[in-house]
């Protein structure tokens, strides 16, 4: 008896922490009911807190699910922005006050968060995602809402939305190079493999049609599930198919797989090239720099660049969260798209959306991967492009760079034999 | 002739890792009848053993003796998830026995809470174990075919924990007494077995073979709070095939989907490959609800 | 049904409804669009979570496949969406990836009563096919759930490697418009509020006369004994495949309601992950009972907002200690609870017949 008089007190107590927690919400979401519909379907979202000397913004990457492994990094990043200008005395004045929100690598949750951070937080900008697939799932949102996203991940192009600005890399500027590089230096014959989502198949496909271009040869093309973690049969079929190059799309788990089966089924960097675009340092700590010594990656940023902006952005990354944590191109992406609204909003003077898009038409910023422009026209931003090779010391040696910054053209309307890819935008 | 030997050998070694992550469940569930959601878990809890295991052996012994970290690994991973299986057991699991289904549900829970954990204590990112260097390289059979071995050293393992489970569950009396609780608890209760103690027991047990699971696992592949989801699946599809209840079954269960899984995806692609064998596993089962090798009874609802 | 007279107890449950009645109906009053939108996905997950009480509560048949019965729906009505925001063109993920006409079987989507149609028949249809089979060779159990979970996989891999005809990873989004108006203007919320809310109970009346029904008794029959419901004479497996069937479409409905509420369905929501909190739902809002399942979903779901805004970094810890707490002590879910507080004397009279039967199928339906 006494047991169960216990459970039910226990059951009460929770049930109605439940409840006042749900009514707590609720009350947070009446509050501003009235005014909040308005303010949603009028439009305009301003976005700027009028009360006074702060100003919202939102934060909202993966904290748990299978994407944490890559998000949680750029969000650390993003913060550690946010901190940076407060320290300087914020923005207009006012300091910016992040809302974080947690997308639970589940996509339907992104564009859930994306809506609540506009309707109820009112935050003045967004910085989030990771994945292609959250993109488009809050691209909607933003566009209904009129808010705006900074989203700082490579990805496969061929999309510009009003109210986003892409941060990483499109696809000129980082894969078309990297495939004329490795025909220039390391052979014709590629093999492709990647993950069975929207980046590899669309990137796979542009390669493909380059190759066509530019005088490669395709010796095959594979597609393994999110989270498979046995190579063992696909590295035999690679190795049957004996390519100069396998151009590496696989998505941040199944590389720690691949690179270590590669290994020891016996074959090295000076047996076949490895070119991958999702593997940057951070990856690099979880896989084992001695897996990956020799092998390449294609990015805009390495923590080893050279210039004095990140110099100091890796020692304060180090400084806040660990001597042991590295910095790597979305994380670096995340932390310039902060400085770049930042940039933006003191030189519109508001938070508006449109203000702030006007503003950041051309706005130039020393990043610590060097200058960086933003594309007015597709709101995507000029960056360099680099190849790099992994060290004993899991950093990467820069091997070819384009030394200039690339325009970014996410239709890849700049050449020729992409004409087929995209008869849309 | 080289490829046939080569996918042969992918399909063993598949076979073997299935095997490793399905063994710990074939007890907990197969014998227990807990569906252990959490299994997953474990296995990620003897994966973090290991990485744990190596910065100790990386801090505190000189760089000569960092390759023998591995050998310690293997029973402190399995020590720790023998150790949080109890407290699971003592916990939670006592509660559930006899409802497997609402097992299913409240491991669900403990699973979220573990990876969540996992996520604080050693942060979102992958984290990297270096394996030993006498583990690198492989044995070269012919030209062409190498059988790395780490993946011999994974079925040499498997060969192993399955003899020792072996040993004691059929040859030895803590092992009788397991069987006798699992096949007839009111009986064994009277004839003066302490039932909870083998419950507990029997429960741990699983749970560290998770851990040696997850500790050969970091030779292989990812180390990370999600990795126990990835194998969860496939694990509880092992032992369904097999035949709850029978410890051959398991084997003949990992044997089948493994080479199966392998010539499926030599043949096709990746995803499809993974279509096929599970369109498989749901048409056998039809066929033969029991799993490969049944238990015996002649209850009807058993 | 007969009448009953009005005890006390009776009175406290119609006030009870009429309470939920109003609230439901003054909804857009006193929340904000983005509330009101939350909600309104919480009452879709409700109907997949009377359909899953269905099956469960009352049949005793665990399913972890639900979330592909929920997918193939919310597909369905995205299709049509996809279509009309794309107005005559091809839908932009096809373009990049690389097909140049409509396939075929997309063309009958352009019909909404089409998509309507097989929103709800395709899930159906794919549950008798299944159940047939299963229910047949006398799967049952743990197997039958495991079962499901292949299913799960077999579809989302499928899904997922098809990119050219389902988008992939990605899945479907970037709706504009239903019937010409845009679906992000306030009165088209309301009113798909409005229509959710109506669906829901229209979906809860039908499955209550179903289980007040004799076919509602042999349901309960076969759960808590199904040789002897066979020895009796009746033919279980067509039973388990009628509710499996019926229960998958209540699960295509509430996921076209879904799409017209989130503007997005992708792979993920049919996953294992999904399949598995909404038998959470049930479980914690109380199997057995129509109400417990349809509050749990709804309860469960804002516990899960309000948790995941407040604290984004623990919300797991709450939410699984949840799930372990409710599982462990409250079998009877929190429908249980608040009979055990609100009713203590009737439960005592009650122990005997209605409350012990209910958690008496679990114990069953696990041994099997």
């Amino acid at each position: 008896m006494r047991k169960r008089v216990w459970s039910s007190v226990l059951l009460l107590v929770l049930s109605l922490s439940l409840i006042l927690a749900g009514c707590g919400s609720n009350n947070g979401g009446t509050a501003p009911a009235s005014g909040g519909a308005e303010t949603a379907s009028g439009g305009s979202n301003s976005g700027s807190s009028g009360d006074g000397s702060e100003i919202k913004v939102g934060i909202l990457h993966s904290l748990s699910g299978t994407m944490a492994i890559s998000e949680k990094s750029v969000h650390d990043a993003e913060l550690m922005a946010i901190e940076e200008i407060n320290a300087k005395g914020g923005v207009l004045g006012k300091k910016l006050v992040p809302v974080i929100e947690d997308g639970a690598s589940d996509w339907p949750t992104f564009a859930e968060k994306a809506r609540k951070l506009i309707s109820e937080d009112k935050v003045a900008t967004v910085f989030g995602g990771w994945t292609s697939a959250s993109r488009k799932a809050m691209l909607p949102v933003f566009e209904e809402m009129n808010g705006l996203l900074w989203y700082p991940v490579q990805y496969e192009g061929l999309e510009s939305s009003p109210n986003i600005f892409y941060t990483g890399a499109t696809t000129n500027q980082q894969i078309v190079p990297a495939v004329t590089w490795l025909l220039e230096n390391r052979g014709k014959k590629f093999y492709l493999l990647g993950s069975d989502y929207v980046f590899p198949r669309t990137a796979n496909k542009i390669i493909k049609e380059q190759l066509k271009a530019e005088g490669g040869e395709l010796a095959g093309e594979e597609y393994t599930p999110l989270g498979h973690t046995d190579y063992s049969t696909i590295i035999s079929k690679i190795q049957q198919a004996d390519p100069d190059v396998v151009f590496n799309t696989l998505n941040g788990d199944s590389n720690v797989a691949f690179f270590k089966q590669l290994k020891d089924a016996g074959i090295t960097a000076q047996d076949m090239t490895t070119l991958s675009v999702s593997v940057a340092e951070e990856e690099i700590r979880g896989i084992g720099a001695d897996v990956l010594e020799g092998h390449l990656a294609a990015w805009n940023y390495y923590q080893t660049t050279d210039t004095p902006e990140n110099k100091t952005f890796v020692e304060n990354y180090k400084a806040k969260y660990g001597a042991d944590r590295v910095t790597a191109d979305p994380i670096e992406a995340g932390y310039t798209a902060v400085y770049l609204w930042a940039a933006a909003v003191e030189k519109a003077g508001s938070t508006d959306v449109a203000a702030v898009k006007e503003a950041a038409k051309g706005l130039e910023w020393n990043a610590p991967e060097g200058k960086v422009t933003i594309d007015g026209e597709n709101q995507h931003i000029y960056k360099p492009v680099r190849i790099g090779e992994v060290q004993a010391d899991g950093q990467f040696k820069e091997l070819w760079s384009t030394g200039e910054e690339v325009k970014p053209d996410p239709y890849l309307k700049g050449y020729d034999w992409a004409a087929s890819l995209s008869s849309g935008g | 002739m080289e490829v046939l030997f080569l996918q042969l050998f992918n399909g063993i070694s598949v076979s073997s890792i299935l095997l490793l992550i399905a063994l710990g469940l074939a007890i907990t569930f197969g014998l227990m009848n807990v569906i252990n959601m959490a299994h997953g878990e474990l296995i990620m809890i003897g994966a973090y053993s290991t990485y744990v295991t190596q910065n100790i052996f990386m801090d505190l012994f000189p760089e000569s003796m960092f390759g023998w970290y591995f050998v310690l690994a293997i029973p402190v991973s399995f020590l720790v998830a023998f150790v949080i299986g109890l407290i699971l057991e003592f916990t939670l699991i006592r509660f559930l026995y006899g409802r497997p289904l609402d097992s299913l549900l409240a491991t669900w829970g403990v699973a979220l809470v573990l990876q969540q954990l996992a996520r604080t204590i050693f942060g979102a990112p992958n984290v990297g174990v270096t394996s030993p260097s006498w583990l690198n390289g492989g044995l070269t059979v012919m030209d062409g075919v190498v059988f790395p071995y780490k993946r011999l050293f994974i079925i040499a393992l498997v060969a192993i924990t399955l003899f020792i489970m072996y040993l004691y569950i059929y040859r030895s009396n803590a092992g009788r007494r397991m069987r006798a609780v699992m096949q007839n608890r009111d009986m064994a209760a009277c004839l003066g077995v302490s039932t909870r103690r083998v419950d507990a027991l029997t429960f741990a047990i699983g749970s560290g073979i998770a851990g040696i699971a997850g500790c050969a696992l970091t030779l292989l592949g990812p180390i990370g709070p999600s990795l126990g989801t990835y194998y969860i699946v496939d694990a509880f599809m092992v032992v369904v095939l097999g035949g709850v209840g029978k410890l051959v079954g398991t084997v003949f269960g990992a044997l089948g989907i493994g080479v199966t899984n392998t010539v499926f995806e030599y043949w096709t692609t990746a995803s499809l490959g993974k279509v096929l064998v599970f369109v498989c596993i749901v048409a056998f089962l039809q066929w033969r609800p029991k799993g490969l090798v049944a238990m015996r009874t002649r209850q009807l609802d058993s | 049904m007969q009448l009953r007279t009005l005890t006390p107890q009776r009175i406290y449950i119609l006030i009870g409804y009429a309470v939920a009645a109003t609230a439901l109906f003054c909804a857009p009053l006193y929340l904000n669009d983005f509330r009101l939108n939350l909600l309104a996905k919480f009452l879709a997950f409700a109907i997949v979570a009377l359909g899953l009480d269905l099956i469960w509560g009352y049949t005793g048949i665990l399913s972890l496949g639900h979330g592909v019965f929920f997918g193939l729906g919310a597909y369905a009505m995205a299709m049509y969406l996809k279509l009309e925001a794309s107005g005559g063109r091809l839908p932009d993920f096809m373009e990049w990836s690389g097909l140049s006409s409509l396939p075929l079987f997309w063309k009958p989507f352009e019909s909404f009563g089409f998509a309507v149609a097989a929103g709800l028949l395709i899930p159906a249809l794919l549950a008798l096919f299944l159940g047939y089979f299963t229910f047949r060779n006398r799967i049952k159990g743990v197997y039958f759930t495991i079962l499901t979970q292949a299913l799960v996989i077999i579809t989302t891999t499928l899904f997922i490697g098809q990119q050219a005809f389902t988008g992939g990873t990605n899945g479907l989004t970037g709706f504009s418009t239903l019937f010409g108006t845009s679906l992000a203007g306030t009165g088209m919320k309301h009113t798909l509020y409005y229509v959710t809310a109506a669906l829901l109970i229209v979906a809860f009346v039908l499955c209550r006369v179903i289980v007040k029904s004799r076919f509602g008794k042999v349901l309960r029959a076969v759960r808590d004994g199904e040789n002897r419901a066979r020895f009796i004479g009746y033919n279980p497996a067509v039973y388990q495949m009628v509710v499996f069937s019926i229960s998958g479409a209540l699960a295509g409905l509430a996921g076209m309601l879904f799409v017209l509420h989130v503007g997005i369905i992708s792979p993920s929501m049919m996953g294992i992950v999904p399949s598995i909190e909404m038998v959470l739902w049930v479980a914690i809002g109380g199997r057995g009972t129509l109400v417990g399942a349809a509050l749990g979903a709804i309860l469960m779901n804002s516990a899960k907002s309000v948790f995941s805004e407040n604290y984004p970094d623990a919300w797991l810890f709450f939410l699984g200690l949840l799930f372990v707490i409710v599982v462990v002590f409250l079998p009877k879910g929190l429908v249980g609870l608040f009979s055990r507080i609100t009713f203590r004397k009737r439960k005592e009279s009650e122990e005997h017949d209605g409350a012990a039967a209910i958690s008496h199928p679990a114990v069953r339906a696990g041994n099997g």
